[in-house]
């Protein structure tokens, strides 16, 4: 008994639309297995962890808080993958542009204008764009694996921040905690509604971009010129398209991307830079962006399923006892089911029967 | 149908109602097939007329949806090459089954079952090589040799193992001529040692010189058995193509035109460790002309494509000059903007995007050249007008396929070609360069395709193709170069052309003819 | 003093070693697996659990190895049986490990572990200068060497080894000529997983007998790059994981030594080296095109 996959003769197009969906309840179905294992009840389990935060104000404020920097960061990586550059270490761009665009609070916290705020976004994209821009260099100019190197930078990336915050920018009030004073209030990103919760303008951010994405890739040349080059480069190169140019593209913009993220989190949900400010975030956007088929607009709903999943590992938490730990295991294994249910796009899957195989032996010597 | 068995007891290989089905499409079709032992037996069809599949289920590699296979009389089960093997069914591919980075001893080693020592194997294949014309160094990288070289590897690999039948699929079609007389003398003297064989080729010279029987097939069926000498390479023509295909009308140009396109003392290092450096290229080619390049694979024809579409700079601008523009630091872009066209070799993957839809394919290679009416502003891509210009081009060239705007790789090659070839013809291009403009397309589409490069150029452009058929070359070109190891010699005009002496250039003789120093830039 | 830096360096070394050369198995078949960050950790937690409940290493390192490989065949069958993208599968197989470990080891947190006992030979252990280093290291270190022999020797004196090579360098051939592609990948695959377990049960056993779910700390991915440096050789594996052990050690010296420095950029050292190595490896195009198994990350589907 053995599978085997037949070549569909184009996309399926149904398939397309489905397979997330077929992913997310393969993982329902998965997690509920999971508690069962781990002794909880598994509806109440799946109910506190994906229902449950749906339910108040304030609770679809904290989605829009932790989909925003996804969102952010999976559309920029949804243009990465697309043009076949593998950016995995939009993590370190996240956390490269929240400490170049927070040079200004730190530094010169005097400095009040409505013109702090606009500046310190611009300086978290640009940040986070040049420490992007390293492993494209290293790409283009040394022929360097993209993965290894933007991987092996998230680590010079944090370890960098714990210096920063733990030396030469530790809030001297603070009473040697390793954090950096609080941001001012010209230099806090504000609130969309704080009447009625957290949310603030990154979520914003999140959404116009990903709809200025999907346009560019739908619509335009250059969203052409990227897809060419990840699905055939060499017909790429017939087009004309340059392959070296189309890397630091897709770098700077998801950097960029990520590091506006980084920044908006730290003046936004933060308030200040800590040695941690990011639970994963730029990992997690992986996740988000493949969920989300590489399509900025289905990135947008992906973005908010996991960070359903983050708040729903919260609730869990509290109020069943689950250790939040369970949230990671499930977003790895919802990557898993999307990539699995991708198949289907591509090929039929048939169950062969082993065939009761006689052969002849042919025993005289011819 | 002509299957009566040859006097000497049963017949060495007989198959009955062999079918084998990929999703919708019958490749195989009820086929019938009988080979004596002693008898070099001819399979002939065109391309995708079903003689590759077929083989396969002989040699194991596929599994038949039907029929039976009988081997000496007694029926068998082939479910995979060690089977075959082990009946004594050899086979050597057309497209090698070989491994580049490791070495010819290390290849043929693994093609066979046992764990003999590559020592041993190195020198009983050595000695082999030797005795049947056809030497060979075990020693030496795959990834090194030359393609003629290497389809040694393959059929020593293939005798080593004493089959009584030896399938070759279009083993002439990466040989030179003269390489190809010495393969026929290994053949008739397998033949005289009792040996049969199962030769697959669309050559009807080559068929009626060697074969004793031939089967036709057409679209997956049987449509004929029939003893190759007795037939006209025409009437065996008709059964392969089922009606009578009109060979292009080749024109003769009323005068030379100016010079369009010009290639002057052009070379381009290697540009990988297993590609070929291109040494002192002189070519020009004026309007209204059609120039062939022939050569065997491997000798530097898609490096010299390269160079010449711009995929490849050269390090002088006055290499190549395109309308007596300098081009030769211009990227493809700008060099079709000079009003040039390119279709390279492979369809699917550098002609077009496999996954892409034709609209957007024709896209990839008129997007600067057709920038006002194809893309607005802020770059917006008018999908309309491409529609539309994608309609005329399929209507214009007679692409057949299923579903109004397909993606490239659902099309038959002979449809993906026309609509590439198409592309470019309806931009009117005063130069367009071809690499192997027919290969692995079937007859229809072919001649078709053949047809309007001919056209073309009697309107007054400049066409230069490369191809490894000379069949084809003869029949549309004005004048044939030759390519050898990355060298071209002069073009030889058609009335001068004889296949003896091409296929002398194709091997590297005549050194004198690739003397250019007396060309002016 | 000399020789017990040496043996720190060993003990750096060991866990990049045998990750690596199971990962160059795999990649040597022509399947690139980036999951080794998460099949380590996996092996590591399970290493540590099981030893924890026997008290006996042995068997959490068996547990580990059993576990590696078990975890890799989801990696194998997504990307051999349902042919999906290779990178992205490994990045999926990576994170979801990273996820499953931290919750599975969450009881783990802060309790002593069980330590492997060093091998002592009479009179050989007790050499001066040279003793420990060659005859008294622990035995998952001789396990390492003998592993890096071992794999030597099959890939490049066997008729299996020289099978699994020309898969990695043309599949299709390899096919066409009757050999089981896929299942032999398969096996290279779980071989692959089987050492990464390991190298994550040394961690957790001999390296630092504690659990703590940043453990592995990025090494799966550097002998990823380790692989590349070594140009798919074994041997050069070994001296690369031996360079970065010295790496890592020697910045851990330098911190304790209290050398103005920072002590974060000192721990980052060892992911900056690897950056510089791959970009002088990788800068020779030519010498990488030969190297590289041909079919390396392409997806195979055989025709039958």
């Amino acid at each position: 008994m053995r599978i085997e996959l037949v070549k569909r003769p184009e996309r399926s197009a149904l398939f397309a639309a489905l397979s997330p969906f077929l992913a997310l309840a393969l993982t329902l179905i998965a997690g509920a297995i999971m508690f069962s294992v781990l002794g909880k009840d598994p509806v109440e389990a799946l109910y506190y962890y994906f229902i449950d935060p749906l339910r108040e104000v304030w609770s679809l404020h904290e989605l829009a808080v932790k989909a925003a920097p996804l969102i952010l960061i999976a559309v920029g990586l949804s243009i990465c993958y697309l043009s076949n550059n593998w950016n995995i270490g939009a993590e370190g761009q996240f956390i490269v542009g929240a400490i170049v665009g927070s040079i200004f609070p730190v530094m010169f916290p005097d400095f009040q204008s409505w013109v702090v705020l606009p500046l310190m976004l611009l300086m978290g994209i640009a940040g986070g764009a040049a420490y992007g821009a390293i492993p494209a260099y290293l790409k283009v100019r040394f022929n360097t694996n993209e993965i290894l190197t933007s991987l092996m930078l998230v680590y010079v990336a944090q370890l960098f921040l714990d210096w920063m915050v733990r030396g030469p920018w530790r809030n001297p009030a603070g009473m040697n905690f390793p954090e950096t004073r609080t941001f001012s209030a010209a230099a806090t990103l504000p609130e969309i509604w704080s009447a009625s919760g957290r949310a603030n303008w990154g979520f914003v951010f999140a959404i116009v971009a990903a709809v200025a994405v999907w346009f560019m890739l739908s619509r335009t040349l250059r969203g052409f010129e990227v897809q060419v080059l990840g699905q055939s480069p060499r017909a790429g190169k017939f087009a004309g398209f340059s392959s070296s140019k189309m890397v630091f593209f897709a770098f700077l913009l998801s950097g960029g991307l990520a590091g506006l993220a980084g920044i908006s989190e730290v003046s936004g949900a933060i308030g200040q830079l800590r040695p941690t400010i990011s639970p994963g975030y730029g990992f997690a956007a992986i996740i988000v962006a493949f969920l989300g088929r590489l399509n900025p607009l289905g990135i947008v709903a992906a973005g908010l399923v996991l960070a359903l999943s983050y708040l729903g590992g919260e609730a869990a938490q509290i109020s069943i006892g689950v250790s939040d730990k369970v949230v990671r295991a499930f977003q790895g294994m919802l990557l898993f089911f999307v990539l699995a249910c991708d198949t289907l796009i591509l090929y039929r899957i048939r169950f062969v029967g082993s065939s009761a195989a006689k052969t002849v032996e042919v025993t005289q010597n011819v | 149908m002509d299957t009566t068995p040859l006097a000497n007891g049963p017949n060495l290989l007989e198959v009955r109602g062999l079918t084998k089905i990929f999703g919708t499409l019958k490749a195989c079709n009820q086929v019938d097939l009988t080979i004596a032992k002693g008898e070099i037996h001819a399979l002939l069809g065109e391309n995708g007329a079903g003689k590759s599949t077929l083989v396969k289920m002989l040699f194991g590699s596929l599994e038949p949806n039907a029929g039976e296979i009988l081997w000496n009389g007694q029926q068998v089960r082939i479910t995979s090459p060690g089977v075959a093997k082990k009946f004594g069914i050899g086979m050597v591919f057309q497209h090698f089954s070989l491994f580049e980075a490791l070495t010819a001893a290390e290849n043929i080693a693994l093609s066979l079952a046992d764990d003999t020592p590559i020592a041993t194997i190195a020198a009983k294949a050595r000695a082999l090589s030797y005795s049947y014309g056809l030497p060979l160094d075990p020693e030496s990288l795959v990834g090194d040799l030359s393609v003629g070289e290497r389809q040694r590897i393959e059929i020593i690999r293939c005798l080593l193992q004493t089959p009584e039948l030896i399938i070759l699929d279009e083993p002439t079609s990466v040989l030179t001529p003269q390489e190809a007389d010495k393969l026929f003398e290994t053949l008739e003297r397998l033949r005289s040692e009792g040996k049969s064989i199962l030769y697959i080729s669309h050559r009807l010279d080559e068929v009626r010189r060697l074969c004793d029987r031939a089967t036709i097939m057409r679209h997956g069926k049987v449509v004929g058995h029939c003893d190759p000498r007795q037939e006209t390479p025409a009437s065996l023509a008709r059964m392969m193509v089922g009606s009578d295909v009109k060979n292009a009308e080749r024109t003769t140009a009323a005068t030379r035109g100016e010079e369009l396109l010009s290639i002057c003392g052009m070379s381009r290092k290697p540009a990988g460790p297993f590609s070929t450096p291109l040494k002192n290229i002189w070519l020009s080619v004026a309007g209204g002309e059609v120039i062939g390049i022939a050569g065997v694979a491997g000798n530097g024809q898609g490096e010299l494509f390269e160079a010449i579409s711009g995929e490849a700079l050269q390090d002088s601008a006055d290499a190549i000059r395109i309308r007596g523009k300098s081009a030769g630091r211009m990227g493809i872009s700008a060099r079709r903007l000079l009003g040039a066209a390119f279709v390279p070799e492979e369809r699917l993957g550098h002609g077009a995007a496999p996954r892409m839809r034709l609209s957007d394919n024709l896209l990839l290679s008129r997007h600067s050249t057709d920038g006002k009416a194809f893309v607005g502003t802020a770059g917006m891509v008018k999908s309309g007008a491409i529609q539309k210009a994608a309609q005329r081009i399929i209507e214009v060239m007679d692409v057949r396929k299923s579903a109004p705007d397909p993606e490239a790789a659902a099309l038959s090659g002979g449809n993906l070609q026309k609509f590439i070839i198409g592309r470019e013809l309806d931009r009117n291009p005063s130069v367009m360069v071809v690499n192997q403009p027919t290969w692995g397309v079937d007859a229809g589409a072919a001649a078709r395709i053949r047809q309007a490069l001919i056209e073309l150029a009697r309107k007054g452009s400049a066409v230069l193709v490369i191809s490894q058929d000379l069949d084809e070359l003869f029949e549309i070109s004005d004048s044939i170069a030759v390519m050898h190891n990355g060298e071209l010699s002069k073009p030889i005009p058609i009335a001068d052309a004889t296949l003896e002496r091409i296929g002398l250039l194709m091997g590297g003789a005549e050194p004198g003819h690739l003397d250019h120093s007396k060309e002016v830039a | 003093m000399f020789e017990g830096i040496l043996i720190t360096i060993a003990t750096a070394a060991t866990p990049l070693l045998i990750a690596a050369v199971g990962e160059l198995v795999v990649e040597r078949s022509g399947v690139l697996n980036l999951g080794v960050e998460g099949m380590m950790v996996m092996g590591a937690v399970t290493g540590f659990g099981v030893a924890l409940a026997t008290e006996c290493p042995w068997l959490g390192v068996l547990a580990a190895i059993i576990v590696g490989a078990l975890f890799s065949l989801l990696f194998g069958f997504l990307t051999l049986t349902l042919v999906t993208n290779q990178v992205a599968t490994g990045l999926a197989l990576t994170l979801l490990g990273l996820g499953l470990a931290g919750m599975l080891g969450e009881s783990f947190v802060g309790l002593p572990g069980v330590k492997m006992d060093y091998v002592y030979i009479p009179v050989l252990t007790d050499l001066p200068m040279v003793g420990r280093l060659f005859f008294g290291q622990d035995p998952l270190f001789y396990v390492s060497i003998l592993l890096t022999a071992g794999v030597g020797y099959f890939l490049f004196k066997t008729r299996a080894g020289l099978t699994l090579r020309s898969i990695g360098d043309n599949h299709t051939s390899a096919h066409a000529l009757g050999i089981k592609v896929i299942a032999i990948r398969y096996m290279a695959v779980m071989f692959g997983g089987a050492c990464a377990g390991l190298a994550g049960a040394y961690l957790s056993l001999v390296y630092t007998p504690q659990w703590n779910e940043n453990m592995t700390a990025g090494r799966g991915w550097i002998a990823l790059a380790l692989v590349v440096f070594a140009s798919w050789r074994p041997w050069r594996v070994l001296a690369g994981a031996y360079l970065f052990g010295a790496v890592s050690i020697g910045q851990l010296h330098a911190q304790a030594l209290g050398i103005g420095v920072p002590s974060q950029l000192l721990s980052s050292l060892p992911y900056l080296a690897t950056v510089v190595v791959l970009v002088l490896i990788s800068r020779n195009r030519r010498l990488t095109m030969v190297n590289t198994p041909a079919s390396l990350g392409r997806p195979f589907v055989p025709d039958r």
